[in-house]
């Protein structure tokens, strides 16, 4: 009996009903600050730098000058428009680990089409550069999902896998493309001519990737919000058996979707390639078809949030490149900061869903 | 009356804004069988889960033999002779019943497995259990397994037993040897706590009645002094009838003709074999049977979400006699299309009748969403229905777009029932419509069966609860093992007889 006479837990956690969305935003705010906080203690620790030095340098370095301002914005858009493709996947609660693919795919066709058919006219090799490029994408997000509806295979793993054939497939291209000989990459494509690359509008070359993108945001809101294939997106994602009661054919919509899904992944890679770096190589996706992942998840797959947390994203990463070189800290150091953060914010969620209760009925509240 | 062996004083525990149990004093006599009484949603099972360790009380404390006790977790519980046999069995499905006893017990060395199995035999004896120690828990039936459940808290030397719903998934037969064993443990010197929401067991077996109603604890009485109609109105908070109608049926018309249904499960195992009914417009056809007999099967089939063996027929007649429509191989969008009024209330309500994550004016338009040629959603009319049926239903819900899945189990169900009835069907199939619900809702449930049938529906009633099978449906069909092991007159059928049927193979009966 005496091993029962035991004291009160230290640490408890109980569920929380729902939060104020108010106190939502108020809690995923503070824990950005707690991060810059902790970001800061640490170069302070390890480098002895002032972390306001830091951080405002890294300001200037995302939003210093209008050509980084337009670069932050570039890369915003690359991982907005994959996180804006993964969303209805990931809605559907079909594990499309394989944007990197699908990118580098959509990336092989424009590439192609920019060397073999410079020929056309601007407009004209414009457009069968989008419809290439997006048609790739979907038909490399097509064959995991047939997979998946025919078989009922791991689409995880499938598309997970897919992303190293692409890689090899662009290793293949790169060789054959390459120029200079011998450079082994592709350099500059239609350096001069400038064929197939997104002309300048309002000054900037960038222009017509963020309308892409912005139109994408707004058509992917209303895509999954008020069409009935929307609705039947959330349906399939929250429970097949529901699905099936409903009448769903499961495995079509399974397959529609990952046609748009890696269609809108594809597109990226169009702007990647004819949008941005004019050229290809196996970094062209660059890890953005994972991080892609993250913001469509943290902003539950609502266009706006995804916007928003993209351009987070793009920031650290601008600003943490001007801190690797101005403060001489390598380029770890920005990624740690970077990953802190992203802790922080996914850490925060814990927050909003669970309370603590210490000894002593004390509630704390996140 | 003896001392009091457990006391709580003050029990509080809530989960998010859901005050599970609210300041709750009671105690727990030695040598009793006490039941502990309530609705569902009441907090028995919190309550109790407090005393097993699952969880740990925000305020108030517990008494063991007049010690203040913190139990922690389950190891805290035995270590104060408290054990707990859940509704959900905690077992090991490759483990035989002797393995699945000592998992879990901490012991230097190695368990030796043969005087394990002596000490179930040993109990087996003493308290008149059948269980064989080496069998594997996969290899048993339902009842085996909650056998084993007690032996293993017995085992552990738990002198208190809690029995979460003991004889929710249990025949009328093994209810009156589960009894009669509760009885043995009682003249053995151990305490038993029956949780449960059935009024004439609670009047067989238990010497206390203690009540509890929205977490709060209401009273305790002595048995003998209480009837059905007392204890209802102390569970529910005001007077109820407690009678289910049953008007005569009128009218009677074939409507859907099932022949030598036969069909398979995911795991090869076959579940329903050679089944043959028809079902009338008009009238309850009732579906009694142990869980899991091929209920849920037969069910889906007629839905169109079965796959079922060649050779099956299922016969729709339409209520206009515009004719007949062989439903075997079509989609359940098909089956709509080809203007098959079907309705159904599938077991699970969340995970396969509605979208948990979306509100209930979303869901109306689960089946009918598809219909129109615009690529968007019509969200106006399925509002409307939301709006009707939270008022003719007196659905509580915070609105109309709150996720279905945070309201209670009720509403769920009258959110679910009431969007299946909207859709004027011809066949209603039900499947454990009640299960879960508090009494009153439960009959309101009945209630609109009633109305359905009345208004010429062939309803379909599967159930698990004897009682209301016998005072609701027309006429009871009885499986056994995926066959039709019966089908009996709902007004003059026997308790037994149905018990008997849902556990004997064949024995098939005229039509009636």
């Amino acid at each position: 009996m005496a091993k029962a006479v035991k004291k009160e837990p230290f640490i408890r956690l109980a569920k929380r009903d729902t939060m104020p969305t108010a106190k939502k935003v108020a809690v995923r705010l503070i824990s950005i600050l707690a991060a810059l906080i902790v970001c800061g203690l640490l170069i302070f620790a390890i480098t002895g730098l002032n972390p306001l030095e830091v951080y405002s340098t890294m300001i200037s370095g995302a939003f210093g000058t209008k050509t980084r301002i337009w670069s932050t914005v570039k890369e915003m858009t690359m991982l907005a428009c994959i996180a804006i493709g993964l969303a209805p996947a990931f809605k559907m609660r079909f594990w499309n680990i394989g944007a990197e693919g699908q990118v580098l795919i959509g990336g092989i066709v424009t590439a192609g089409c920019m060397i073999y058919l410079k020929a056309l006219p601007p407009v004209a090799l414009f457009a069968v550069m989008l419809v290439g490029s997006t048609l790739a994408g979907a038909l490399w997000g097509l064959l995991p999902a047939v997979f998946k509806a025919k078989w009922n295979t791991n689409e995880t793993l499938f598309t997970l896998m897919m992303n190293y054939v692409a890689i090899q497939l662009t290793s293949f291209f790169v060789a054959k493309w390459e120029n200079p000989y011998g450079s082994n990459t592709v350099g500059i494509i239609n350096q001069n001519s400038q064929e197939g690359w997104f002309p300048s509008v309002m000054g900037t070359r960038y222009f017509i990737s963020v309308v892409l993108v912005l139109l994408l945001a707004v058509l992917m809101f209303v895509y999954l919000k008020y069409t009935k294939h929307g609705y039947e997106i959330s349906v399939v994602g929250e429970s097949e058996n529901t699905a099936r009661y409903a009448g769903i054919s499961v495995g079509w919509v399974v397959i529609r979707t990952m046609l748009l899904s890696g269609a809108l992944c594809g597109m990226a890679g169009f702007m990647a390639v004819a949008g941005a770096s004019h050229t290809i190589s196996t970094s062209t996706a660059g890890g953005r078809g994972f991080t892609a992942i993250i913001v469509a998840w943290l902003a539950k797959f609502d266009s706006a949030t995804m916007l928003l947390i993209s351009l987070l994203l793009a920031f650290l990463q601008s600003g943490a490149g001007e801190i690797a070189s101005k403060c001489k800290l390598n380029s770890y150091a920005s990624e740690m900061i970077t990953g802190i953060i992203l802790f922080f914010i996914l850490g925060s969620e814990f927050f909003i869903n669970f309370k603590l209760i210490l000894r002593g009925k004390k509630e704390k509240e996140g | 009356m003896g001392e009091a062996v457990i006391s709580l004083r003050n029990v509080s525990k809530s989960f998010g804004e859901v005050l599970a149990n609210d300041n709750v004093s009671m105690d727990i006599y030695k040598g009793e069988i006490l039941s502990l009484l309530g609705e569902n949603g009441s907090g028995k099972t919190t309550l109790m889960n407090m005393l097993s360790g699952i969880y740990y009380p925000d305020h108030g404390e517990i008494k063991v033999n007049g010690n203040v006790v913190n139990i922690r977790e389950p190891k805290d519980a035995f270590a104060c002779g408290i054990g707990m046999v859940h509704q959900h069995f905690k077992l090991v499905d490759v483990f035989t019943a002797a393995e699945n006893v000592v998992v879990g017990i901490k012991q230097k060395g190695h368990f030796d497995l043969r005087e394990v199995a002596h000490g179930i035999r040993e109990i087996c004896d003493r308290y008149g259990f059948v269980m064989d120690p080496d069998k594997k828990v996969y290899d048993m039936s339902v009842s085996e397994k909650q056998t084993l459940e007690i032996i293993k808290v017995i085992y552990r030397g738990a002198d208190i037993l809690i029995l979460d719903e003991p004889t929710a998934v249990l025949t009328p037969q093994e209810t009156d040897r589960l009894f009669n064993v509760i009885r043995n443990m009682k003249k053995d010197g151990k305490t038993v706590v029956i949780i449960t929401h059935k009024l004439h067991e609670v009047l067989s077996i238990s010497d206390r009645v203690a009540i509890l109603r929205k977490g709060a604890y209401i009273d305790a009485v002595p048995t003998k002094d209480a009837t059905e109609e007392s204890l209802t109105e102390m569970m529910v908070g005001e007077k109820v009838e407690l009678n289910i109608e049953r008007p005569e049926v009128k009218d009677k018309k074939l409507r859907l003709k099932v022949e030598h249904l036969s069909c398979y499960n995911a795991d090869g195992v076959q579940v329903l074999d050679d089944v043959s009914f028809d079902a009338y417009g008009g009238e309850i056809l009732g579906i009694a049977g142990v869980s899991g007999n091929g209920q849920k099967e037969l069910l889906e089939s007629v839905a169109g979400l079965q796959n079922t063996m060649p050779g099956a027929k299922i016969s729709y007649y339409a209520p206009d006699d515009s004719g007949e429509h062989e439903l075997i191989g079509l989609t359940p969008r098909k089956i709509r299309e080809l203007g098959v009024h079907l309705s159904f209330v599938p077991e699970d309500r969340l995970g396969m009748g509605l979208v948990g994550s979306m509100g209930m004016s979303e869901n109306m338009m689960l089946k009918d969403y598809s219909e129109g040629h615009s690529i968007f959603t019509d969200n106006r009319k399925p509002r409307e229905l939301a709006e009707q049926i939270l008022k003719d239903l007196k659905v509580v819900t915070p609105g109309i777009s709150t996720p279905v899945r945070r309201l209670s189990g009720g509403n769920v169900q009258k959110v679910l029932v009431g969007r299946e009835i909207a859709a004027s069907p011809a066949v209603l199939m039900t499947a454990y419509a009640v299960r879960g619900l508090d009494i009153n809702t439960s009959y309101t449930i009945y209630r609109l069966l009633n109305e359905q049938k009345s208004k010429g529906v062939a309803v379909m009633y599967v159930g698990e609860d004897l009682d209301v099978l016998m005072e609701l449906c027309d006429r009871i069909l009885v499986l056994c093992g995926g066959k039709v092991s019966g089908i009996l007159d709902g007004r003059s059928a026997r308790k037994e007889e149905i018990g008997r049927l849902m556990t004997t193979y064949g024995g098939r009966k005229e039509k009636g």
